[in-house]
């Protein structure tokens, strides 16, 4: 369609016209390959990321008030004789296991949703370790909030007793503390994987909504009303495996392998295969 | 040094990109052209391995784009300007590109002191900044690693006509410094003011490529005159063959390849008065660019 020849060797005016007109300065010739770019430094980027903007400041910010806002309730509310560590614990607790997953939802993504993808896919091409600092700074995060908030659940038994005139009581094991951890952790997974497979912020936001707050009462009902459901839940049900955590450290071997068949299914399946979608679908 | 080599991006039967091949030297500003649709941004995506190809390759300084150890220090990258956390500050989106660097903090404060972000805007978030600050941010973070390579996609878009300018000069800069610069536009102008050499792509290929001297050269003579068919028809009895600039519009000319003089000397043996005479350079290149121009409009109305 056109009379224009096509150039596609070297022609003398390509190779050295730059030379001659603009005064060659070769700055930028043969520099050194700088070195690869560390992992500590993707996380420390990563753990940045979740903090600077409003929304994730405020997100952050809100498990420290909600913790102390949870906590001033029980000192002003409870009856004396549930002024323990253990109604501290829950009333910390449950903001804690609802926002957490949050967070790492977002840190996954936001990349695509806000289309910043685009700036940290270019500045570090490969996708699955800048994925792994987001998991691992989730999870940093995640065991740091619950840290503040037991901190915070500490603070409250103390002021509770003292205000009401009696010893506090130290009713959460170590062990029990150790369960919550691994409930929130998985919890943390699970916004993970929602954020790997669907790689949007509303999308992922509303189905961790209905898993965590809409399944819970339906696949409570159908096991209250159909006895075989009652009987495989803890086989099929991640929910029901992963609450059995709060509610202190299952010794039984069955549980374990209840937690690893349903966590298995649910959890790992899909991040895998979000993830190997992840590092390759096109950034736009 | 950017060498694209056979590349092809195909979504379902459409080819997107349809073996591209071709070079950005250093020393020289590129200039990508092609209308909006032709396949530069696929083209520059693939080339930053954001966007898988469907075969060929593309490398930037004799690497693949993956096997770059610190990319940002080598290539910087500005696809598009608004692809930022609007909730993130102009300074924090600096910051986070230079840590993920390894830069010093200070540097974010020379970009954007070279991009001309004030303070103030700098502090504002991103979600505020019109399209022309968006461009800065994005320029910032391209120069942020002093890398050698640059790769701009409509770096124009949004800036004012002082913005252009600043731009234009910055980027001859870099090239006059060795590095390499790729840059593409929808602007045939824009790309004339700029480049050393042009690549012009259409429907996913290469329709031409060389330095803009080989490109914009053309013998031929550009004739525009008052009665257009009389002139036309002197020519043609001359034995020269001619042409109309443009069927629907006689105001544009004629092309024809008759010389100057002759041209001259014919228009006056016949009497015909001219309104402008001049060597037809650049309209060969301009022509197809319409060409492609329209054909991608009539499929896009289709």
């Amino acid at each position: 369609m056109s009379t224009l020849t096509t150039h596609t060797g070297d022609s003398p005016a390509t190779t050295g016209a730059g030379a001659e007109r603009g005064g060659f300065v070769p700055a930028y010739a043969a520099r050194p390959a700088p070195g690869p770019i560390p992992f500590a430094r993707l996380l420390k980027v990563e753990l940045r990321k979740m903090f600077d903007t409003r929304s994730g400041l405020w997100l952050m910010a809100s498990i420290g008030i909600l913790a102390a806002l949870a906590s001033a309730a029980v000192v002003l509310w409870a009856p004396d004789d549930q002024v323990t560590y253990e109604t501290f614990a829950a009333a910390v607790g449950f903001p804690m296991a609802v926002l957490l997953p949050v967070i790492a939802v977002l840190a996954v993504t936001s990349e695509w949703s806000q289309r910043n993808g685009l700036t940290t896919f270019t500045l570090v091409p490969h996708r699955g370790r800048v994925v792994a600092a987001k998991a691992v700074g989730a999870l940093l995060v995640a065991v740091g909030g619950m840290l503040v908030a037991a901190a915070v659940g500490v603070l409250g038994n103390l002021v509770g007793s003292a205000l009401n005139g009696t010893d506090a009581i130290w009713d959460v094991s170590v062990s029990d503390f150790a369960a919550i951890v691994l409930a929130n952790v998985l919890g943390v997974f699970l916004g993970f994987m929602l954020g790997a497979v669907l790689r949007s912020s509303p999308a992922a936001l509303v189905g961790y909504l209905v898993i965590s707050f809409v399944l819970v009462p339906l696949t409570m009902a159908l096991a209250a009303a159909q006895e075989w459901f009652a009987d495989i839940q803890p086989w099929v049900d991640w929910n029901f495996t992963q609450g059995r955590l709060f509610e202190g450290l299952p010794t039984d071997g069955e549980y374990w392998a209840q937690l690893g068949v349903t966590t298995t299914v649910w959890l790992l399946l899909p991040l895998a295969g979000g993830l190997w979608r992840l590092v390759r679908a096109e950034v736009k | 040094m950017i060498e694209i080599h056979e590349l092809t991006k195909r979504y379902g039967d459409h080819l997107a990109v349809d073996h591209v091949t071709f070079s950005a030297r250093p020393g020289r500003v590129t200039g990508f052209l092609g209308p909006n649709g032709a396949g530069k941004s696929t083209s520059l995506r693939i080339l930053a391995g954001l966007t898988p190809a469907t075969s060929g390759t593309a490398s930037v300084l004799g690497r693949r784009y993956a096997d770059l150890p610190n990319p940002g220090l080598e290539i910087g990258v500005l696809l598009d300007a608004s692809a930022q956390h609007a909730g993130r500050t102009g300074r924090e989106v600096l910051r986070v590109a230079a840590e993920t660097m390894g830069l010093p903090r200070a540097r974010v404060a020379e970009m954007l002191d070279l991009v001309s972000l004030t303070e103030q805007e700098a502090g504002r978030r991103v979600r505020d900044y019109s399209l022309g600050m968006r461009q800065r941010l994005g320029l910032a973070t391209a120069l942020l690693g002093d890398p050698a390579v640059l790769v701009l996609d409509e770096p124009a878009n949004g800036l004012d006509p002082a913005g252009i300018r600043w731009m234009r000069d910055l980027l001859r800069d870099h090239a006059r410094r060795g590095g390499t610069v790729l840059l593409s536009s929808h602007l045939l102008h824009e790309i004339e003011v700029i480049a050393d050499d042009i690549v012009v792509i259409g429907h996913g290929r290469v329709v031409a490529q060389g330095t803009k001297e080989e490109l914009l050269h053309d013998d031929r003579t550009l004739v525009r005159a008052p009665e257009v068919g009389a002139l036309a028809a002197a020519l043609t009895a001359a034995g020269w063959t001619v042409e109309r600039v443009d069927p629907a519009d006689p105001t544009a000319g004629l092309r024809t390849d008759a010389s100057l003089a002759t041209t001259g000397q014919v228009a006056l043996a016949a009497g015909l008065p001219l309104l402008e005479l001049r060597a037809a350079d650049g309209a060969g290149l301009e022509e197809m660019f319409l060409q492609l121009t329209a054909d991608t409009q009539r499929e896009t109305a289709a």
